[in-house]
């Protein structure tokens, strides 16, 4: 579904990506983690097309990305369902809105949007906030919101970059059941993320970036399993602002 | 057919929700219109000035001795209107000049009335089509027998032309720069507008949005803000100008012998402009503004 071909991508002082091979096959679920700055956003940004890589190939629904011409982005983007940590939602637009939009601009008929819209909100839970706007909701609510926009053309990739971000562990829990069950309806998920507790218990394939290199792609936990016996290990190297959702135990010294 | 709806759904409804930003814009619009239309009425009123004086001026009179027979005029006629550059050649009586002159001095003709008998010449004007050739026929003209002067106002009418010419220039130069500064305001306003959502078109592009699809809604509130303010102004200027001519028309008829331009005609006229200048500055305005946005 999506296949990375020794992809290297440089910045100007950094490195992106440092010749990275990975594929994730169709169905899967996939935590992507690492420490701030290792290079998770540039593979999603690489997957979206917002940038272009240096070297490598990239292929996306049997597409190939690195060859793609700019008139085409968005026809790859509409294919990929987007969820964002601060759920990016229209302001101005209703909760039905939001989600139609994203129906709106693949020209799909208004039937349809009539029909599938109150259905992916009450999928999501939310089928009584349509009329209400984006900051009339809590976190979780927009966060489903955000969900309901990103599977409405049910997409058969569903990039989540770090959901549970902004979200209490009960809420964020929630939101993870939702995405369990988008992938058992078939649709690929890679989400990015630094909750270790949520990455641990969801037991799926992890795939670990670390200075633009995979370090780790086993299925499991967040951690090496032997790094875990040691307190003073990776959780280090986890940046303070997504601490939030972690138990006050991790809550101690280290970077910040 | 389907997206052309859409999109002009979409932009009355960012119309509606971004009441105060449009408002800002239709102000800054209608600000640039009027200042706009301050210059369009002395342009248009200079213009007409200059073609009442051509009209008035674009003619040789050859004052005819009082022993000059009809005949003799009528053969000056035919000669002239054999010339090159000849419109027209008329006779014009002393009573004709007398009625002509009353006419011109409206309210205070009474005071002709006193004069005991017409002082005032026969005449023979000649209307010229082609000013190149006015200062050959004036030579011409001195020629005939039985004339007492022949009077052509070159040098007034190229001074006049020169200075309305000078006005109308001027005037075009001033518009050109205000279009241009009401462009960069209007579009920097709208800039404004669209910086407070580059955060929304980013998430258009996200959910895969092509360029047209988020320029269009805006495009067309750009011009609906253009339309509203060219509506505003245009009210406006007629209020003012029908105000204007109301309480200068008389005046300016009697110190320039001239008429101002009639509200009803202006009105037209400006309709047509300010709704294309709208329209161009809202629409260029919104265009420029997100250019940035969309190629990021």
């Amino acid at each position: 579904m999506i296949e990375f071909e020794n992809v290297t991508k440089r910045y100007k002082s950094n490195i992106g990506l440092d010749d990275v091979s990975v594929k994730i096959n169709e169905g899967d679920f996939v935590f992507l983690v690492g420490p701030s700055g290792a290079g998770k956003s540039t593979f999603v940004k690489l997957i979206l097309k917002e940038i272009d890589a240096d070297l490598g190939k990239i292929t996306v629904k049997n597409r190939n990305v690195t060859t793609m011409p700019a008139r085409d982005i968005p026809k790859l983007r509409r294919n990929i369902g987007i969820v964002f940590q601060d759920f990016r939602l229209l302001p101005k637009k209703t909760v039905y809105e939001n989600v139609a939009f994203a129906m709106e601009i693949i020209h799909r008929p208004k039937r349809a949007i009539k029909k599938q819209v109150p259905q992916v909100l009450t999928m999501m839970g939310i089928a009584d906030k349509a009329n209400k706007y984006p900051d009339e909701l809590s976190a979780g609510e927009q966060q489903r919101v955000a969900i309901a926009r990103a599977i409405v053309n049910r997409p058969k990739i569903l990039i989540a970059d770090e959901p549970t971000g902004n979200l209490d562990p009960d809420t964020a829990w929630e939101i993870m059941q939702l995405l369990n069950q988008i992938n058992q309806l078939g649709t690929t998920i890679l989400m990015v993320t630094h909750a270790k507790d949520i990455v641990d218990k969801m037991e799926k394939r992890v795939i670990a970036i670390e200075k633009g290199r995979i370090v780790r792609d086993e299925t499991g936990m967040y951690g090496y399993k032997e790094a875990l016996e040691d307190p003073t290990g990776p959780f280090d190297t986890i940046p303070m602002q997504s601490r939030g959702t972690f138990r006050a135990g991790f809550r101690r010294g280290g970077r910040g | 057919m389907k997206t052309l709806s859409y999109t002009i759904k979409q932009a009355f409804i960012q119309f509606g929700r971004n009441r105060s930003m449009s408002a800002i814009s239709i102000f800054a619009i209608t600000c640039m219109l009027l200042i706009l239309s301050l210059f369009f009425i002395l342009f248009i009123n200079v213009t007409s000035a200059a073609e009442t004086i051509k009209g008035d001026y674009d003619s040789i009179e050859i004052f005819l001795l009082d022993e000059t027979t009809q005949d003799e005029a009528n053969a000056m006629i035919e000669d002239m209107k054999q010339q090159e550059g000849v419109e027209d050649a008329y006779y014009k009586s002393k009573e004709d000049a007398m009625a002509e002159f009353r006419a011109r001095w409206g309210d205070n003709g009474y005071l002709l009335d006193s004069l005991e008998d017409n002082p005032l010449p026969n005449s023979v004007v000649i209307k010229i089509a082609d000013l190149e050739k006015a200062d050959a026929l004036a030579q011409h003209a001195q020629e005939y027998k039985g004339i007492e002067d022949v009077k052509y106002y070159k040098s007034t009418v190229d001074k006049l032309l020169k200075a309305t010419d000078f006005i109308k220039i001027s005037a075009m130069v001033i518009m050109l720069f205000l279009i241009i500064v009401s462009i960069i305001v209007v579009s920097n306003t709208i800039k404004l507008t669209v910086f407070n959502r580059a955060e929304e078109i980013s998430i258009m592009k996200y959910v895969g949005a092509t360029n047209w699809f988020i320029r269009g809604p805006f495009l067309v509130e750009g011009i609906l803000i253009g339309v509203i303010s060219a509506a505003i102004s245009l009210c406006i200027t007629y209020l003012v100008y029908n105000q204007l001519v109301d309480i200068m028309a008389d005046q300016v008829y009697q110190m320039l012998s001239m008429p101002m331009v009639p509200v009803g005609f202006l009105i037209y006229n400006f309709a047509w402009i300010f709704l294309a200048l709208g329209v161009s500055i809202g629409s260029c305005g919104s265009i420029i503004s997100m250019r940035k946005f969309l190629d990021a």
